[in-house]
C-alpha cells in the first residue's frame, strides 16, 4: 500500500463549517418540499400506505418487547426506593406517568429510528448511487412528493400509534412486575395508573411522536437523497442517519418538554 | 441476430417542431470542486438528427445530458430544449419538460423493486389518465419493439445486463418522446450484445426519426449507426450502400478537456487533420 494511500484529507474549519451549513440548507428545503406536497397533486396514497404497513406493522414486535420490558424494568428499579419509603402502591403512578409522558415516545421513537430511518437512508441512497432518482426527475416525477412525502406522513401516523401501544404494553410490563414479584393487587395497580395521569400528560405523551416522527423520516429520507459514493456511501449515509435520528430524538424531547411546561404547567 | 418485431402503429415520419433544433448548447461551463468538467461548450442538435459525442472518461459526456435534461445546472451558459431555456426554468416546470424527452442511463437505473412491467409504464401510470388496458397494450408494444415481451413480470436483477439495457430503452420510448438521450448504452456490454442495442437504437432513429444525442465511449457504435439503415421491410438493419447517406441525419461531437474539439458529420471526421482526432478514430 501507497503512503498516500493512508492520508487523511484535512479540510479548514471555514470549509467545514460551510459544508454544514449548506447541508442543513438542504434538509430543510427537503422538510418543506414534503410539506408542501401535502398539498400537490398526486398524493401517493397507495404508497403512504405501504410504508404505514412497512413501518408500523414491521415495527409492532420491537416496540411491543422494549414497550412492555421497559415498563417492567421501571417497576423493578422504582419498587426499591418506594419500598423504603413504603409507598409501593404508587409503582403504577411513577410507571403510567414515566411511560406516558417520557419513555414511551422517546423509546418507540429511538426503535424506529433505528429500524426505518436506517432504512430509509439505505433504500433511498442505493436509488441515489445507481441513478434511480435521477431516472426519476428524468421521467417527469418528483421524487420527494413519490418517495420522501409518504415515507413522512406514514412515519409519523404509524408513530403516534406506535407510541400508544408502546405506552399500553410498558403498563402491562410494570403490572405484571408489581402483581407477580412485588404481590400488589392487579385491579389497584390499573386504578392508580388510570387516575395518575391528566390530560396534560396524555398530551406531551401525544404531541412528542409526531414531532420524533417526523424528524425520524425526514432525517432518513435527507441522508438517503444526499448519499455520494457508491455502496460505501450508502453504509455512511445509514450510519448516519440513525445516529443523527437518535440524537435528535432526544434533543427535540427536551425543547418539546421545556415549551410544553411553559405552555401548560407543571403537574 | 434475430430481427426485432416492428409494433404496427410504429409511425414514419418524425413530429414537426416548431422550435429550430431540439438542443442548443451556448457557451456552458461547469466545475465540480475546482475541476472544470465543460469549458464553454457550444453546439446545436437539428429536429430528425442523432449526434454522436465521444470523448474519454471524464470529459464531461455524461454530464452534458444530465444538463439538458435540467438535472444539474451549469454554472454560466444557456441550454435550449425543444425551445425553453432549461438554465432558467423551475423544477416544476422542468418536470413538465422532462416528460417530452427519454432518457436511456448509462447503467440503466431501472426501480429494482419494480417489475419489468412498472418500470417501461412508469411515465403512464404517473400520467394517472391512462387506462389499464391501454398501459398494458403501450408496454406489450415497447417491449416487443426491444423483443423483450417475456420479461415483462421479472424484477430488473433478474434480467442481464443487455436486457436491462433494453428494457430501459423500451422505457425511455414509450411515450415516443421528441429527444431521445443516451448514456453509453453499450458500456460494459459484449459485443454481440452492443450490437443488438446498437440495432434497436437504429431502429429507433431510423422509424421514428426522433433527435437523439448519443453518448458512448465506442466509435464503432457509432461508425456501424453512420454507415446502416434501418430496412422496415427486412425488419434488420442493414449496410448503406457505397456513396448513399443514411436518411436520417448523423453527426459526431468530440469532447477534449470540457471543449468541443470537433462537431459534423462522418466525412468532415474522416477529412479532419487534427492529430489528436486522428489518434482517437484510428
Amino acid at each position: 500500500m501507497a503512503a498516500g494511500d493512508l492520508q487523511v484529507q484535512l479540510i479548514s474549519p471555514a470549509q467545514f463549517a460551510k459544508e454544514k451549513i449548506q447541508a442543513l440548507q438542504e434538509y430543510a428545503l427537503l422538510v418543506g418540499q414534503s410539506l408542501a406536497n401535502l398539498f400537490r397533486r398526486p398524493l401517493y396514497i397507495t404508497d403512504m400506505v405501504q410504508q404505514a404497513d412497512l413501518i408500523g406493522v414491521g415495527s409492532l414486535p420491537i416496540v411491543i418487547l422494549t414497550g412492555g420490558f421497559t415498563g417492567a424494568v421501571l417497576a423493578l428499579n422504582s419498587a426499591s426506593t418506594l419500598s423504603r419509603f413504603g409507598s409501593l402502591t404508587l409503582i403504577a403512578q411513577l410507571v403510567s406517568v414515566g411511560m406516558v409522558t417520557e419513555l414511551g415516545p422517546v423509546i418507540t421513537g429511538l426503535m424506529v429510528a433505528g429500524r426505518n430511518a436506517s432504512g430509509m437512508a439505505s433504500e433511498l441512497g442505493s436509488m441515489t448511487v445507481t441513478e434511480q432518482i435521477d431516472a426519476m426527475r428524468a421521467l417527469g416525477t418528483d421524487p420527494t412528493k413519490k418517495l420522501v412525502t409518504p415515507r413522512v406522513v406514514a412515519t409519523v401516523i404509524m408513530l403516534f400509534f406506535l407510541t400508544i401501544i408502546s405506552d399500553l404494553l410498558g403498563l402491562a410490563g410494570g403490572n405484571m412486575v408489581s402483581t407477580l414479584l412485588l404481590g400488589l393487587d392487579s385491579r389497584q395497580y390499573w386504578t392508580s395508573a388510570w387516575q395518575s395521569l391528566v390530560w396534560r400528560d396524555v398530551t406531551t405523551g401525544l404531541i412528542k411522536p409526531v414531532l420524533f416522527g417526523f424528524v425520524i423520516s425526514t432525517v432518513g429520507c435527507y441522508f438517503g437523497m444526499s448519499t455520494r459514493g457508491g455502496t460505501q456511501g450508502v453504509g455512511r449515509s445509514t450510519t448516519q442517519a440513525v445516529v443523527v435520528a437518535s440524537v435528535l430524538i432526544l434533543v427535540v424531547d427536551f425543547f418539546v418538554t421545556k415549551l410544553l411546561i411553559a405552555l401548560l404547567g407543571y403537574r | 441476430m434475430p430481427a426485432p418485431t416492428l409494433p404496427l402503429e410504429m409511425p414514419a415520419t418524425g413530429k414537426q417542431q416548431p422550435s429550430a433544433e431540439a438542443i442548443r448548447f451556448e457557451n456552458v461551463s461547469l466545475a465540480y470542486d475546482d475541476k472544470r468538467i465543460l469549458d464553454g461548450i457550444s453546439f446545436r442538435l437539428p429536429h430528425g438528427e442523432t449526434k454522436a459525442v465521444f470523448g474519454v472518461a471524464g470529459s464531461g459526456k455524461s454530464t452534458m445530458l444530465k444538463l439538458a435534461l435540467g438535472l444539474i445546472k451549469p454554472d454560466s451558459g444557456r441550454i435550449y430544449v425543444l425551445g425553453e431555456e432549461v438554465t432558467q426554468m423551475s423544477e416544476k416546470d422542468l418536470f413538465k419538460l422532462r416528460g417530452r424527452i427519454g432518457m436511456v442511463f448509462q447503467e440503466s437505473a431501472l426501480f429494482d423493486s419494480f417489475t419489468v412491467r412498472e418500470n417501461v409504464a412508469f411515465r403512464l401510470i404517473e400520467d394517472g389518465d391512462v387506462s389499464d388496458d391501454e398501459i398494458e397494450r403501450r408496454v406489450r408494444e415497447a417491449l416487443s419493439f426491444v423483443e423483450l415481451e417475456r420479461t415483462v413480470d421479472m424484477f430488473p436483477a433478474e434480467l442481464s445486463g443487455g436486457m436491462r439495457r433494453r428494457v430501459a430503452i423500451a422505457r425511455a420510448i414509450i411515450t415516443q418522446p421528441e429527444i431521445l438521450l443516451y448514456d453509453s448504452p453499450t458500456g460494459g456490454l459484449d459485443p454481440v450484445t452492443s450490437t443488438t442495442i446498437v440495432e434497436l437504437i437504429v431502429k429507433q432513429r431510423d422509424v421514428y426519426k426522433t433527435s437523439s444525442l448519443l453518448v458512448t465511449h465506442r466509435l464503432q457504435d457509432a461508425f456501424i449507426m453512420a454507415t446502416h439503415y434501418f430496412d422496415r421491410k427486412a425488419n434488420r438493419m442493414l449496410p448503406l450502400a457505397s456513396g448513399t447517406r443514411c436518411e436520417v441525419p448523423m453527426a459526431f461531437l468530440i469532447l477534449r478537456e470540457g471543449k468541443v474539439i470537433f462537431d459534423g458529420d462522418l466525412d468532415e471526421l474522416a477529412k479532419c487533420k487534427d492529430e489528436y482526432i486522428r489518434e482517437y478514430i484510428s
